[in-house]
């Protein structure tokens, strides 16, 4: 959605371009017919994402609960009472930390499986089929399969642990493991993703290169990956990065299934804030306000990840 | 320098077999050229002998030591890619530097950050700037050091990536068509420097191609490679002047070398077209297939074919002109070195060639000797007239 957000400008700006790269005597009408050719996206793209996204805003400004007949402009009350509520700081900083586990967790993990597969040679289509599974599965569906694996009295990970001479835990009913036990889930949801990408990298690496390598001197696995494989990944390792940074900021299902921000909100995510505020309290105004929180990070990750990108892409 | 000995050397990728048993042995410091059309096994060769391909029987000594089981980055062998495969986020320094780097650093002393602190690097570092500026410096590529590889043109790229083969002195050098995305113009030029640089290192050099002329060229030797196998390794001159097989005279040379349908008779006389040559041979009688080279065609009034002229292509220093006669496929192609004296279009002419013009292969394609008849009532010898 971020994505979206900056482009109006572009396009706005391309049909003026095009004019003055060909100042003619119909340069008025010119102008004209690109105005009403880049129309319709331009409409669509007001009412389906700068609409909403400007509404968004300006609910933020305002005390409006969902249903109410009416509303007060309150400036920034509702931001003002937002980050003096520790709940909310509670939220940043649990989303942060999921965040923090998950993008790495699941690029590495994503890049070692790419990896695994590509060099293999045999059932590649298996293992890709298995590891995507998760991305195509319902993730509510998934939550669930997960609750019972995490029960605490006839779960498969204690059973596993049991049978392996360790001690079971509650895991999504103890404070200090509810956020990791959903990080874990979202991990396991995004490297299937995530290998994909690499996996499509990967293919394109250019297969000379690696000879190259071993001719240079690179004679183990670990030199080639540094000299050939890291580097040549980079554009989809950013893309992967900030994909997965907004995938993981965005995290939700998960919480409200197993967690619902419980026990005693040490696993409360911005976007359960936000619904919690917004649907079960009604408070639409101050859930605007979460949300605008919530765009800014997603908008700068954008922005990173389109800064980087112009820099660092390297195509031979 | 190295002698590299290939010794009964089979490929197969599943069932299609490569190479069918190659032979040869490439002396110290020689430089030789394998050269075949598109599919006859060359690079599967040269990849073999870097080791980036294993082989499915057979033999490889460098120096005499079999290398077979040895990884390509310890044979010591470079290699210059048809593609450069430089590497694209690497600078053209850092690209030259990488079999420095790879071979002076230990894993360690190469890891980022932590590297840069080992007491050695710096040390080693200012070794191998020396020495990549060096190379630069020999290749003329000096202004180029910072750029990367997507900045370059065809030609530069070629350059780094034999600067980066030639930077860490190795026994040999393996060229895989290297010159094949190059223009024209500037594939001539850098055949004129790839064989100044040979005389510079006096290295062994093996340098595949499909183009014949850049193997006529450059080469000490050249190996014909058809099919999977060696068919001839001579040098230039003999190899076409001397071709063991109708393959090779028909790969080497352009225009094609012609080729007329003969005939071997009882009296070991040839035969072509209908006309009886003034050259023998002690092979058995049957078909066979007389080869004449353009050159050696004589377009005169007194040739005893004759044909008419269905084209004419004139490359300015020298034309070719195009006889179509009767009883061949295809056109009978003569150079004529001055081609202010072109017949018309269309016009009707007669040729001829001198009997140790012909270059005669039997039905299976294998060369049989000929001479010239014993003939002392002409004084000019003309195999046909």
């Amino acid at each position: 959605m971020a994505d979206a957000a900056t482009a109006p400008g572009g396009m706005a700006a391309a049909p003026g371009a095009r004019a003055r790269a060909f100042p003619t005597l119909r340069q008025a009408g010119g102008s004209r017919a690109a105005y009403a050719l880049t129309a319709p996206a331009l409409v669509l793209m007001l009412l389906m994402l700068i609409g909403p996204l400007a509404g968004v805003i300006a609910l933020s400004f305002t005390d409006y609960q969902l249903g109410a007949p009416s509303f007060a402009w309150i400036g920034l009350s509702n931001y003002q009472e937002m980050f003096a509520d520790r709940v909310f700081w509670i939220s940043l900083k649990n989303t942060l930390t999921y965040v923090a586990v998950v993008v790495p967790g699941a690029v590495a993990l994503g890049l070692g499986i790419a990896l695994l597969i590509q060099s293999g040679t045999g059932l590649r289509g298996l293992y890709r089929t298995i590891y995507f599974l998760p991305v195509m599965a319902t993730l509510i569906a998934m939550a669930i399969v997960w609750e019972f694996m995490l029960h605490p009295q006839f779960g498969l990970v204690n059973g596993l642990l049991h049978a392996a001479g360790l001690q079971g835990h509650s895991w999504l009913q103890d404070r200090a493991t509810a956020l990791y036990a959903l990080c874990v889930i979202g991990i396991w949801q995004a490297l299937g993703f995530n290998m994909v990408l690499f996996l499509a990298g990967l293919v394109s690496i250019p297969k000379h290169l690696y000879d190259a390598a071993e001719l240079d001197g690179a004679a183990s696995a670990w030199s080639r990956f540094r000299l050939v494989t890291w580097p040549m990944l980079g554009p989809v390792t950013l893309f992967v990065v900030v994909i997965s940074a907004i995938r993981s900021f965005q995290v939700f299902d998960t919480v409200q299934v197993l967690t619902k921000g419980g026990p005693s909100k040490s696993s409360e995510v911005l976007i359960y804030t936000m619904y919690a505020e917004g649907f079960e309290f009604f408070r639409s105004g101050y859930a605007a306000a979460v949300t605008v929180v919530f765009l800014a990070f997603v908008l700068s990750l954008t922005l990173i990840k389109s800064v980087l990108g112009r820099r660092d892409v390297h195509y031979a | 320098m190295a002698e590299i000995e290939i010794r009964a050397l089979r490929k197969a990728f599943d069932s299609t077999e490569v190479l069918k048993g190659v032979d040869v042995t490439i002396e110290e410091g020689e430089f030789i050229s394998l050269v075949g059309p598109s599919g006859c096994g060359k690079s599967t060769l040269l990849r073999i002998i870097a080791g980036l391909e294993p082989q499915s029987s057979g033999e490889i000594l460098i120096d005499r030591a079999s290398v077979d089981g040895v990884r390509p980055s310890a044979r010591n062998l470079a290699m210059v890619f048809q593609s450069y495969a430089l590497y694209p986020h690497l600078s053209v320094f850092d690209n030259i530097a990488v079999p420095l780097r790879m071979k002076r650093l230990s894993t360690l002393e190469r890891a980022p950050l932590i590297g840069q602190l080992l007491p050695g690097r710096r040390r080693i570092e200012r070794g191998i700037r020396a020495d990549v500026e060096r190379v630069a410096e020999q290749l003329e590529i000096s202004s180029l050091l910072k750029r990367k590889p997507g900045q370059l043109s065809g030609g530069q790229r070629q350059r780094v990536a034999v600067g980066r083969a030639i930077v860490r002195q190795p026994r040999a050098f393996l060229f895989d068509e290297p010159l094949s995305n190059l223009d024209a113009k500037l594939r001539v030029h850098m055949r004129a420097e790839i064989a100044q640089l040979h005389r510079q290192l006096k290295t062994t050099f093996i340098y595949v191609t499909h183009d014949q002329a850049e193997a006529m060229t450059m080469s000490g030797r050249i190996a014909v490679m058809i099919g999977g196998e060696l068919i001839q390794v001579g040098t230039p001159a003999a190899i076409y002047d001397d071709p063991h097989d109708i393959r090779v005279a028909e790969f080497v040379g352009t225009p094609k070398i012609n080729s007329f349908p003969g005939k071997v008779r009882g009296d070991g006389r040839l035969e072509v077209l209908g006309h009886v040559l003034q050259a023998t041979t002690p092979s058995v009688a049957g078909d066979c297939r007389v080869c004449v080279r353009p050159e050696r065609i004589e377009m005169s009034a007194t040739g005893a074919l004759s044909g008419t002229v269905v084209h004419l292509e004139n490359l300015g220093s020298e034309a070719f002109v195009h006889i179509g006669s009767a009883g061949m496929d295809t056109p009978v192609v003569a150079r004529v070195n001055d081609p202010r004296q072109l017949p018309a279009l269309g016009a009707a002419i007669s040729y001829g060639f001198a009997p140790d013009a012909v270059r005669a292969f039997d039905a299976g394609g294998k060369r049989i000797a000929t001479s010239a008849a014993p003939r002392v009532d002409r004084p000019r010898e003309v195999a046909v007239g």
